[in-house]
């Protein structure tokens, strides 16, 4: 006789406060597999865990976001946020469908070039370049958004010396009613710092000020400090147009979208509460259309969004290692899946769902990585379905930031798989090996020998 | 080890302590093992049924039985005498 399927036992206690406010399960069907490949297969492909990206989901982020700006305003521009997620497969996804590139360092402007982005659709932003790294913007006829007086004196000299006029814009930090207000980048705009810059650059003659910027702040609830963002930048581009007769071609509205996750500490799904693309570009478009721009001086409108075009499109796969109870007697699960590949457990409670087919049993579970560290937390309390050493799970929404902040800790990094549009696998990013480490590594000749 | 006898078990996997007013559910590889624990089985004879019956090697149900029978330990529903306990 066939044996019958086996199910750990389990008891648990029925809770009279109701609805628990971790315990609520949001998914009953089990995640088999992703894009049409299995999880099963692509595990024993490519290795556990393994992070996985769906360009076909990439693709819909990004025409949903287009979409929603283009249906509102005749010019918008978006520039691909690298730090986001920089793998070179990703970034030309949305290269393809016609994303400039934003970048905040020298290695990602060089990465950028290499894709094949022309520089003259190479964004430069931050705090920290160089006088080589300006230097290869100016070369490149880039972006440069300047950060600080520093920055500008540096670039006035650079223009004298190259005898070129670099093509700038400046970061503006503001009040937008959102606390904690962002205001180490860039310059102020209530206390006149923003027009201090403003009027340096147009008295030297020496920078070709093309644009303004701003960055408010990442994971943003609230659409109406776009609102008054997009109001006060408009304001300083009808200034400088009134002031010295000179147009602002573009205002940058940087990042800061929400994706679909879940913020911890939250009492409902980020997936029923957090703003869509059409509600930040309703607030951001009606106040550029509002402002006292003439039809002929409307600035090009460019968006440097990165986490609500890239999370929903990445996954990571886990195995299961071990189940365990704590002295109190809540489940912990042990999975391969630690805090230094994902990085943003500690801002989300991430969508856990088992890869195979399960029961209507739960239990209130703690899910720990593998590192022996104590915060190496994935989930602190979620309600699984009962997972079996040698399970799968998959984590969802993980595409944003997890592949450049990982840390390489204790076990090395997987590989990264794209699924594309057919339904077919590519290796993105090799899993790492001994050598990815080692070869960075040199030992002194008189370390070499040890006898123990 | 015994299920204390004031605790009732319904087929369906419902557990009810009328001491503490608390009320349990069990999954049906659950009850099946409360209904062996009552009818008197030891680990030993519990393992053997369970493990012919269902495809699961003795070594991982070792382990879920040890813990399933932790947590009744843990919600006092179970006694490893005779005598009742409070
Ligand atoms: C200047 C700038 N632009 C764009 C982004 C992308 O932001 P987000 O991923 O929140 O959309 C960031 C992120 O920190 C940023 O600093």
């Amino acid at each position: 006789m066939e044996k019958l399927r086996y199910e750990r036992p389990i008891i648990r206690r029925l809770d009279s406060e109701m609805p628990n406010k971790f315990g609520m399960r949001t998914d009953y069907r089990p995640t088999t597999q992703i894009e049409g490949v299995a999880v099963k297969t692509l595990i024993e492909e490519f290795g556990s865990p393994l992070f996985v990206i769906s360009e076909k989901v990439l693709r819909s982020q990004y025409r949903k976001a287009r979409k929603a700006f283009t249906t509102r305003y005749p010019k918008v521009q978006f520039a691909w946020s690298y730090k986001t997620n920089y793998i070179s497969a990703v970034c030309n996804v949305f290269h393809q469908e016609g994303s400039w590139a934003e970048v905040v360092s020298g290695f990602e402007f060089q990465k950028a070039l290499g894709n094949g982005v022309e520089g003259s659709k190479i964004i430069f932003n931050g705090p920290d370049k160089s006088e080589e790294d300006l230097e290869m913007a100016i070369k490149h006829n880039s972006l440069i958004h300047i950060d600080h007086l520093d920055e500008l004196y540096t670039l006035t000299e650079l223009a004298d010396r190259h005898k070129t006029k670099p093509r700038v814009a400046i970061r503006v930090n503001m009040d937008t009613g959102v606390y904690p207000m962002w205001d180490r980048f860039g310059f102020n705009y209530e206390n006149g710092q923003a027009w201090d810059a403003l009027n340096k650059i147009m008295h030297s003659g020496k920078l070709e000020l093309v644009g303004l910027h701003c960055h408010i702040g990442t994971f943003m609830l609230s659409t109406q400090a776009y609102a008054v963002a997009a109001g006060k930048l408009a304001e300083l581009a009808i200034g400088v147009q009134r002031k010295f007769n000179h147009t602002i071609k573009y205002i940058d509205m940087g990042g800061g979208f929400t994706s679909k996750n879940t913020l911890k500490g939250a009492y409902l799904p980020g997936s029923d509460t957090n703003p869509s693309f059409d509600d930040y570009a309703e607030a951001i478009t009606t106040a550029l259309l509002n402002a006292d721009f003439t039809a002929e001086y409307l600035p090009t409108l460019i968006l440097e969004t990165g986490r609500a075009l890239v999370d929903e499109a990445g996954y990571v796969l886990g195995t299961v290692i071990s189940n365990k109870r704590s002295s109190k007697g809540k489940r912990i699960t042990i999975v391969d899946i630690g805090v230094n590949l994902m990085f943003t457990s500690f801002w989300y409670d991430h969508k856990v769902t088992p890869a195979q087919e399960f029961t209507q049993y739960a239990e209130d579970t703690t899910l720990n990585g593998p590192l022996c560290m104590n915060i190496d937390v994935i989930r602190e309390s979620v309600s699984l379905p009962l997972l079996n050493k040698g399970d799968n799970i998959v984590v969802h929404s993980v595409g944003a930031y997890n592949m450049t902040q990982w840390m390489q800790f204790i076990t090395l990094r997987p590989a990264v798989v794209m699924i594309d549009v057919d339904g077919k696998p590519h290796i993105i990013r090799e899993k790492e090996n001994l050598n990815t480490v080692n070869g960075q590594e040199r030992i002194p000749i008189h370390l070499n020998r040890f006898e123990l | 080890m015994r299920i204390k006898k004031n605790i009732a078990i319904s087929e369906s996997g419902f557990m009810f302590n009328p001491i503490t007013g608390e009320s349990f559910t069990v999954n049906p590889i659950g009850t099946e093992i409360l209904q062996m624990i009552n009818d008197g089985f030891e680990s030993d004879q519990i393992i053997e049924a369970i493990c012919n019956k269902y495809q699961v090697d003795q070594h991982t149900f070792d382990k879920d039985l040890t813990d399933f029978t932790g947590m009744l330990d843990h919600h006092h529903l179970s006694q490893h005498h005779d005598k009742e306990e409070a």
